[in-house]
């Protein structure tokens, strides 16, 4: 599940990925006439729509991917780098741009492309734009309250519009394509030669617009990772598949006694539950977040058997089964409560010696024994126990 | 040689959208320009007036922010990138060469001049809106962010509306 930077892939090998990544960008650009400032002022004189075409194409590709990675889990939208929205400086930066996009001909990525096949105008713009930079610099104290003012968080265009996900695509796909269409006709007029595009070419056209339209409608109308999950979890539920392991707690408090190193013995409860009394090694994992990303690896260990526990028997079970779903480690409940296991051995009562059976005795002994055990064995592996967690870090990214 | 034809403008975008994506999937975070520009400067900065970087608030953060230098940076890897990337296509496509370009009617003076100061204005104004064309724009439309829409109106609306009176720059 992306993104896979800093955990599948590494910090230092994100930076080789970053100059691979480049070297797609920048030869994109210069392929498709970035390079070039009489193309790129073109857009604002109506006589070479390129930069639209190109701009315009590439946002809605990589969003319409972006969609369909989060639609069927690949990716983690709440992980990858959404841009801040300072309301006020976002305007003002914009508007600030733009003079110099029009003035100087060029935007950052594009002049370094420019500059880097000879064009000297595109040095020279780098050569100001790294001066302008350093004016921000210097001047940065004067500007900061208004740098840091309405800060919006990082909210995303369709929760600003207070519509879905899928919707918004299908707008700005529509605008983007309208748009195509129209710059087209205006180009013509502007030239004024009467380019005819082919027919043949016509239908590749058509044909590459509907493909974001159907990537939309999938996103739209299939279930997503998750409603997949949700919905074989009702049907075998429905139809009394679910085959659960079962383990007793005599023979769990005997497991974490002698082989404590076999088990993740994970609690289900909420923290506060948990906080309360847990079970001795137990780790806590709420159920709503059995799923979660940071969980993957203990899902899909063939090497430890997860032992799951809750206070009552719906949620474990629930618990057991999205593990199931998650990977193909070995998976088992414990068949009874938390508090039912507290009673059993840490609050146990002595029974009457004289007159039990010598079966209870030998419970109330291994209980107590394993209780004891168990209590040390906490306290001699207060920090090695412990699973390694991992911290979840969001991407960075912009132009910070 | 004669240089060859762009690339369809469109295949060029499609091309485009899924580095981005692929971007997006790989690292979590998006393409990028204006931000290597900054680490160079702070960099420069660092290494001739060191005292001032210490004190000034922009380089103290920055400094702060990033402790293994300003030049072990995602972005600044990315552009080292772009510029072997447009170098090896240019040389593809036959495009290599010292050249200046400007408008029919612009004198050589006004270029020079222009170039500086538009990007002085790009490069001041892609700090305050925190990202560029490409950091904040386009791929701020890919996710979506409100932020990013906003700023990519507002480089295009503001070109727009002073188009008008920089035609003699570009306009025959």
């Amino acid at each position: 599940m992306g993104p896979l930077v800093p955990y599948i892939i590494s910090n230092e090998f994100n930076l080789i990925i970053a100059l691979l990544i480049g070297i797609g960008f920048g030869f994109i650009l210069e392929q498709a006439g970035f390079s070039s400032t009489k193309k790129l002022v073109g857009l604002f004189y109506g006589y070479d729509f390129t930069v639209l075409r190109v701009f315009f194409t590439a946002g809605v590709t990589a969003m319409v991917g972006v969609i369909l990675f989060q639609h069927y889990g690949l990716i983690d939208l709440n992980l990858i780098y959404i841009n801040p929205t300072f309301l006020r400086s976002a305007i003002v930066g914009g508007l600030v741009m733009g003079a110099g996009f029009i003035i100087g001909g060029f935007c950052p990525g594009t002049s370094v492309c420019a500059a880097s096949i000879g064009k000297m105008d595109a040095m020279l713009f780098v050569l100001g734009s790294i001066i302008g930079v350093f004016i921000f610099a210097e001047t940065y104290p004067l500007i900061s309250d208004f740098y840091i003012a309405d800060n919006l968080g990082a909210p995303t265009m369709y929760e600003m519009l207070g519509i879905s996900m899928p919707l918004f695509a299908f707008l700005l796909t529509a605008v983007a394509i309208s748009a195509f269409v129209a710059t087209w006709l205006i180009e013509k007029k502007v030239r004024k030669v009467n380019e005819k595009i082919s027919k043949q070419w016509i239908s590749r056209y058509a044909f590459a617009s509907i493909v974001p339209f159907v990537i939309i409608a999938v996103v739209s109308f299939f279930p997503s990772k998750q409603d997949i999950i949700q919905n074989r979890i009702s049907e075998a539920k429905r139809q009394g598949k679910c085959v659960f392991h079962e383990i007793g707690p005599d023979k769990l408090a005997d497991e974490i006694v002698h082989h404590y190193y076999q088990l993740n013995v994970i609690d289900v409860r909420t923290p506060e539950e948990f906080e309360a009394f847990h079970l001795p090694m137990a780790i806590n994992i709420p159920l709503t977040e059995i799923t979660d990303r940071k969980w993957e690896d203990l899902f899909k260990q063939q090497v430890k058997t997860n032992v799951f526990y809750a206070d009552g028997d719906t949620i474990v079970r629930m618990a057991c089964l999205k593990a199931n779903f998650v990977g193909d480690s070995k998976n088992k409940i414990l068949n009874v409560s938390a508090l039912e296991f507290k009673k059993m051995f840490f609050d146990i009562t002595p029974p009457d010696f004289e007159l039990a059976s010598k079966k209870e005795i030998n419970e109330y002994n291994f209980r107590n024994e394993a209780a004891i055990n168990m209590i040390q064995l906490t306290e001699a592996l207060k920090n090695i126990g412990k699973p390694v967690t991992k911290t979840i870090v969001p991407a960075t990214g912009g132009c910070s | 040689m004669k240089p060859k034809p762009y690339m369809n403008p469109y295949l060029a975008g499609v091309l485009l959208g899924l580095l981005l994506l692929a971007t997006i999937y790989i690292t979590g975070r998006g393409l990028g320009a204006s931000g290597a520009f900054k680490s160079l400067i702070v960099a420069i900065t660092n290494m001739i007036a060191p005292n001032h970087a210490s004190e000034a608030m922009f380089f103290k953060e920055y400094n702060a922010s990033n402790p293994q230098g300003p030049m072990i940076n995602w972005l600044v890897f990315e552009v080292i990138g772009v510029v072997i990337g447009a170098f090896f296509s240019g040389v593809l496509a036959n495009r290599v060469g010292l050249k200046f370009e400007k408008g029919p009617r612009a004198t050589n003076t006004a270029r020079i001049i222009t170039a500086i100061i538009g990007g002085l204005l790009f490069g001041y104004g892609s700090q305050l809106g925190r990202g560029c064309t490409s950091g904040s724009a386009l791929s701020g439309m890919a996710v979506m962010s409100f932020g990013g829409i906003i700023t990519m109106f507002a480089i295009f609306g503001s070109g727009y509306a002073l188009a008008y009176f920089f035609r003699k720059l570009w306009l025959k």
